[in-house]
């Protein structure tokens, strides 16, 4: 096979730079359609793209982007209404596209794997892991039946399983996910496929989850020299694992480069504003202004002539919307489809292509509705209380103390300790930041303080007023001051009423106005979350997932809550939709003067918007206190870890890594002692595990856990500062810290 | 624009939908044909006895099985009946008995799962216990011995059918409920404070309204064939009312000399079932995913 | 497991028990006084009483239902009010012919219910997804009395190939009633057949759309190895319920065809109990189909459970 000349690829960080390599798989033109109801839907439209041998190309997009179509397409895997138009796909100089399946059967497999996205899906329930491994060995290699058992055995060794006969031997259910995907990617290795397609392969997956997935990736690259393709929407992932990248809307690729040169000049609008889109973690927080994409991927059926980015972008003129611009070589090795890339090489030229939504920087008013007059925004300092403490303030809106739930678990008479006492306050106008990966029991604190979990013990209090256990006990004027808005916006709104609807409802129930009067008022609020008028009668099937959220805020702010308890407000929409959405949360607060208590399992997301952060581990929290200082060390040893599993989009940072040990926790069986001492980096021996740890305070001192309150005021306020639930000294844990940096 | 705030609260199909769901039956053309065999067969069980050409029970000893003929579109029976007549008005019976049979069900049953799905517990258990020692019974057997102790009378038939289906739409009322309650709007309606009934009644219901219209439909298929099974039994509608099933039933010995007194009430009651069914089958689909309309 | 299965046992048993009540009540409690039912209206207001008396009907319910009861459980299943004859023996004897019947029925339409409904789900959307869905539509509208009917005509009258008439004597032997099985089965078949074949069909639909279907494609496997090991392994799984389900369309399938056919069956005992009011008959006949009808789907969920790993290691 001949080099194809002028094809240039720099194989990132694993071998020289510049050098002539042949691609292993490469797309060519490539046109996916599917025919619909609607008519046919281009899908994907001429992309040319290629990988070489040992090299990692992400494709980066958005949902509906085109990006899975396009890997799916090119090794000739299409559902049965679609189909690929017109380009090649070549493996190996063989093209994969429009080939019969039964040709094809020889090549996936065997020349191509595939990891997809949610691990407990893409296993068959019904069959053990070695069967489900043993067949790639015994289909392609013609390995007789303990042959191939061994070579699945040898390859769940090679990605670092522990056990591996009795991973085989188990069925997926009983595998964590993260394990799970491992078993994946060495089923997928096992034939020693040419091409690797890797699609959101750790989406489903916690922080620190996807930290070892990816360390993995790594070292399975190197060993196996296998061409990836791997599509994903996160920027940090493909920072993290990719050589090249190349970035997709709207079923083009609008750009391509290689990581480094990608993140640090982007020469595509979209790219540049999707850059912006999510908080960095060490960024500037609230003062930050989050860029947002206006409008929407246009729709496959009804594309705009010219650039298909064009309606949305800021740089736009009459040359970009009169034809389609073709990816042409900007500079060596990158390519970009928009026509007036030259402006964004230079730092005014980006500039003016962000569009960080200034304009919403003055703060919104949502004038008449009527609301408790908020008191002056609180100060910190030794004689107000401080807005945040792991000891409840009852002059505080929100206080929680030592809240818990027990819920009956999977094995007769076990409990869940879903939530283990925990007790914090949420200061007035304050947003108080709760993280914590899958199963920390921050979804069960929310909702223990919105009424809708009854807690086994503890109490809610609401400026010093104790709150119901249920909502159904709780009187409409304590209702109406506390509000949520939900993870999921497919599920926040009911599919039966219009937007309108949804946000009148609290306004006559909660705020007692007239439907005349609250349709007026349900007008103005769906303007302050920028949505237009029209939609007053939109059902939300008619609604993107943004615009759900939106109206999901404006039915939460409806009746003039003090606290609105966001839970993942954000998580579950694309990227460029997330950047408007946290503004506007931000701007509402702003505005309204609203508190939040604010969860999530995004750290950076937390960081931007908190005035105060809690850290969550297995129903308890490990770590509290100002944003600043949580996330500066010393930190909790599993603050440590999250923030160092992060992937962060800058394909230059140097990763520390330190990495939680054993598998996912599951809050049936809570550790002894310290309830993060199987898992902890930083394990001490014996103390962690026999003793709880205590709070240990920023000025030195030291709270048992179970403290109802602080000794002295000095010590309350210390403690608002910053405190960690740990055996180590704090200066230790710099130390330790500090050291493990170098 | 103020007055259009009021408009479409709490109805259950706005315009567009409808247009969503006709567009999508329009593109099935088995479901459609289906549906417009339904609709037929209730026009002629409205207009029956207006259409009839003859009195459905006037006797003519002159007129004995007839074969079809212009004077006897379906020819006559043993007692010169005009089996074309008996034909029409034989429909009226399967709908007033099914149909009504079959509201019946569906109001009763749905409450009990609506019920039973959102309070829970005790209730939840009682209800659903009680409910499933009748589906321990196999339908046509429990409609037997229901009927054999209270005697046949439309009354009982309509009940008899109300009592066999309502476990069925009370499941799916529940399972609905079950399902609906964790969603988030439920728990932002909980959030401020609305009343069960509301829960209930506005937000719940209207969602699960589509499949419950899809269980009625096939429900509704399933009772001409037990109304039609039961009248060949001996156990239906009582005479002189021309019911299908006894009509086949009292063709059955005339068949060599007379099919056609057989095979047009057999028709009718196949016809009518399989095109009830492929209604339910297109329902289905036109219900099916979210209406989605200008977004992803 | 051995939890799951005696739990599941309790149920059947608590289902019963349930179903007693409702059978007996059904009885007793609804409109019609059994005496004048037995006797007739003409009867005479002392002959009524005597009977009463004699059955026992002037004690209370909860008496009567919990004599009633233990005498079923016992085995004293009582006489027949129309012929006289000892219930239980006429019972079990019918029920052995049906059980004949059902299995020629069972071993018809089950392996080729699966059969098409597993090609049509395959072949989804093609030429013959639609033939067979349609057909099967078709069938399921067809009551068995007309498909009975249809059949005698075609294959008895027509062709001479099976006797019309399948009364068959009492204690004939499974392989000399053959030949008078096969019609009736056959009518049976078809309902259930469409049945089976519609359920399969969205079975194996829904499984061939999932994930580690795709999966199993991707890896390269042969047709029939993603067809076997990957898609009925999880598509026949609710298949079993299904079947099990369908157990009480077969009895009511049984009842009209052997009324239909005049084959000496459990149905057409039930029907002639029906029509003679012959109570004690109704319970006995009843509660044995109530109870095969549970037994079946404890043995669905059963096999269900044993399939599914899910279930088994929990």
């Amino acid at each position: 096979m001949a080099a194809v000349p002028g094809h240039v690829t720099t194989p990132g960080r694993m071998g020289g730079p510049g050098q002539l390599v042949a691609p292993t798989f490469k797309t060519e033109r490539l046109s996916v359609v599917y025919l619909t109801e609607q008519g046919p839907l281009r899908a994907v439209r001429g992309v040319s793209l290629s990988v070489a041998a040992g090299e990692t190309m992400g494709v980066v997009g958005e949902s509906g982007s085109g990006k899975t179509t396009l890997a799916l397409g090119a090794i000739g895997y299409l559902p049965a209404n679609g189909r690929v138009e017109s380009g090649t796909s070549r493996l190996a100089g063989v093209d994969l596209a429009g080939r019969p399946r039964r040709e094809l059967r020889h090549v996936w497999g065997s020349k191509v794997g595939l990891v997809s996205q949610n691990p407990q899906a893409a296993l068959n329930p019904t069959l053990t892991i070695g069967r489900q491994m043993d067949e790639m060995g015994r289909r392609h290699l013609s390995l007789g039946r303990r042959a191939a058992r061994e070579a699945s055995l040898a390859m769940l060794e090679r990605v670092a399983m522990p056990d591996p006969q009795a991973v085989a031997s188990r069925y997926p259910h009983q595998l964590s996910g993260g394990m799970l995907q491992r078993c994946a990617l060495a089923m997928a290795l096992l034939t020693h496929p040419a091409v690797l397609i890797l699609d959101e392969p750790t989406t489903g997956l916690d922080v620190t989850s996807q930290a070892t997935i990816l360390d993995l990736l790594d070292d399975l690259k190197a060993q196996f020299h296998t061409a990836i393709l791997y599509i994903t929407h996160n920027l940090g992932v493909v920072a993290r694992v990719c050589d090249r990248i190349a970035v997709m809307y709207a079923g083009e690729i609008s750009e391509e480069a290689t990581a480094p040169d990608l993140f640090a000049q982007p020469l595509h609008p979209y790219t540049a504003n999707l850059l912006r889109c999510v908080p960095r973690l060490g960024g500037q927080g609230t003062q930050e202004r989050l860029a947002t994409i206006p409008g929407s991927l246009p729709q496959m059926g009804d594309l705009p002539s010219g650039c298909v980015f064009a309606p949305r972008c800021p740089l736009a003129v009459e040359d970009c919307r009169a034809a389609r611009p073709p990816l042409v070589e900007a500079n060596a090795g990158r390519k970009t489809a928009c026509l007036r890339w030259q402006i964004l090489r230079s730092e005014e030229g980006r500039q003016t292509a962000l569009q960080l939504d200034l304009r919403a920087a003055a703060p919104l008013t949502l004038s008449a509705v009527p609301r408790a007059p908020a008191g002056p925004p609180r100060v910190r300092d030794g004689s107000s209380s401080p807005p945040g403490t792991l000891v409840a303030m009852p002059q505080d809106l929100l206080t929680v103390e030592d809240a818990a739930k027990e819920c009956p678990g999977p094995r007769p008479r076990s409990t869940v300790k879903a939530v283990d006492g925990t007790t914090l306050s949420v200061g007035a106008q304050q947003t108080f930041g709760l993280v914590g990966e899958s199963g920390s029991g921050k979804t069960t604190l929310a909702r223990i303080v919105a009424g809708l979990t009854r807690p086994t013990r503890g109490h809610v209090h609401l400026e010093g007023t104790p709150l119901g256990p249920s909502v159904s006990g709780r009187d409409p004027s304590v209702l109406r001051r506390l509000q949520m808005v939900f993870q999921s916006p497919e599920t926040s709104l009911n599919p039966r009423q219009t937007a309108g609807q949804a946000v009148m409802r609290p306004l006559v129930l909660l705020a007692g106005l007239e439907r005349r009067e609250a349709g007026q008022r349900a007008r103005e609020l769906l303007e302050a979350v920028r949505l237009p008028a029209s939609y007053f009668d939109r059902y939300p099937g008619e609604l993107s997932g943004g615009e759900k959220q939106r109206v999901a805020i404006a039915r939460a702010f409806a009746a003039g809550p003090d606290l609105v308890i966001c839970d993942e407000p954000v998580s579950s929409l694309d990227v460029s939709v997330q950047g408007a959405l946290m503004n506007l949360i931000g701007d509402l607060q702003d505005g309204a003067g609203t508190s939040y208590l604010f969860i999530s399992h995004d750290l950076a997301a937390v960081q931007h918007l908190s005035h105060f952060i809690g850290v969550m581990y297995l129903g308890a929290l490990m770590e509290m206190g100002d944003a600043a200082r949580v996330l500066a060390s010393p930190y909790h040893p599993y603050t440590e870890a999250l923030l160092s599993a992060v992937p962060v989009p800058d394909p230059t940072s140097r990763d520390h890594r330190m990495r939680l040990r054993g598998s996912p926790p599951s809050s049936a069986e809570t550790p002894s002692g310290c309830r993060f001492h199987p898992r902890c980096p930083r394990f001490q021996g014996d103390l962690c595990r026999d003793q709880a740890p205590p709070w240990r305070l920023s000025d030195g001192g030291v709270i048992a856990r179970d403290a109802a309150t602080p000794a002295t005021a000095d010590a309350a306020a210390a403690a608002a500062e910053h405190a960690i639930c740990c055996h180590i000294p704090l200066h230790d844990l710099a130390a330790l810290q500090e050291a493990g940096r170098r | 624009m103020k007055g259009k705030v009021e408009a479409d609260h709490g109805r259950l199909v706005s315009p567009r939908r409808a247009a969503v769901y006709w567009r999508r039956l329009r593109l099935q053309p088995v479901a459609l044909a289906g549906t417009f065999i339904f609709f037929l067969f209730l026009v002629i069980a409205l207009l029956g006895p207006l259409i009839a050409p003859y009195d459905y029970a006037a006797q003519d000893a002159t007129q004995r099985l007839q074969s079809p003929s212009l004077g006897h579109w379906m020819g006559t029976d043993n007692f010169g009946r005009d089996v074309f007549s008996r034909v029409l008005v034989g429909a009226r019976d399967v709908f007033y008995l099914g149909g009504i049979g079959t509201l019946l069900a569906a109001v009763v049953g749905t409450s009990l799962g609506l019920l039973a799905g959102y309070v829970g517990r005790l209730w939840d258990e009682a209800i659903m216990r009680v409910l499933d020692v009748l589906l321990a019974f196999p339908a046509l057997l429990l409609a037997m011995v229901l009927l054999a102790t209270a005697g046949p009378s439309d009354l009982n038939l309509i009940l008899v059918i109300a009592v066999l289906y309502i476990p069925m739409f009370a499941r799916i009322a529940r399972s609905m409920v079950l399902d609906l309650r964790t969603r988030e709007f439920i728990e932002a309606a909980r959030l401020r404070g609305e009343k069960r009934s509301y829960i209930l009644f506005r937000e719940m219901l209207p969602n699960a309204l589509p499949p419950l219209l899809v269980e009625a439909s096939i429900r509704f298929a399933y009772s001409i064939f037990l109304v039609a099974s039961l009248g060949f039994l001996g156990l239906g509608v009582p005479p002189p009312n021309p019911d299908w099933g006894r009509q086949v039933n009292e063709a059955r010995t005339f068949f060599d000399a007379a099919p056609w007194m057989l095979l047009f009430p057999a028709a009718a009651i196949s016809l009518l079932v399989i095109g009830t069914s492929l209604m339910a089958d297109g329902l289905r689909h036109v219900f099916g995913p979210p209406v989605a309309r200008g977004s992803r | 497991m051995t939890g799951f299965i005696l739990r599941r046992l309790g149920f059947v048993i608590l289902t019963v028990l349930l179903s007693s009540v409702l059978v007996f009540g059904a009885t007793h409690v609804l409109p019609g006084d059994v005496a004048t039912m037995i006797l007739g209206r003409e009867a005479s207001e002392q002959a009524k009483d005597s009977l009463r008396q004699e059955l026992g009907l002037d004690r209370s319910l909860v008496v009567q239902y919990g004599s009633w009861l233990s005498d079923l459980a016992r085995g004293d299943w009582g006489t027949s009010l129309s012929t006289g004859e000892d219930v239980r023996g006429v019972t079990l004897e019918r029920l052995s012919n049906s059980a004949m019947l059902a299995l020629v029925a069972f071993f018809m339409y089950v392996p080729l219910g699966i059969f098409l409904g597993v090609i049509a789900a395959w072949r989804r959307n093609s030429y013959i997804d639609q033939v067979i869905s349609a057909g099967s539509l078709a069938f399921v509208g067809l009551p068995e009395f007309v498909t009975a009917v249809l059949l005698i005509a075609v294959f008895s009258r027509a062709l001479h190939w099976f006797p019309s008439s399948s009364a068959i004597a009492p204690g004939t032997g499974f392989f000399s009633a053959l030949p008078s099985l096969i019609l009736p089965g056959l009518t049976v078949s078809l309902t259930s057949l469409a049945y089976v074949v519609r359920m399969t069909r969205a079975g194996t639909a829904e499984v061939l759309e999932t994930d580690y279907v795709r999966t199993a494609r991707l890896k390269g496997l042969s047709a029939g190895n993603v067809l076997f090991r990957h898609v009925l392994r999880n598509s026949l799984l609710p298949t079993v319920t299904v079947i099990a389900a369908g157990v009480g369309w077969l009895i009511g399938g049984l009842i009209v065809t052997e009324s239909v056919f005049g084959y000496p069956g459990l149905g057409r005992l039930v029907l002639f109990a029906v029509q003679r009011r012959d109570l004690p008959l109704i319970q006995a006949t009843t509660m044995v189909i109530v109870t095969i009808f549970a037994l079946a789907n404890l043995a669905a969920d059963i096999m269900y459970a044993l399939l599914n790993p899910r279930i088994r290691y929990r």
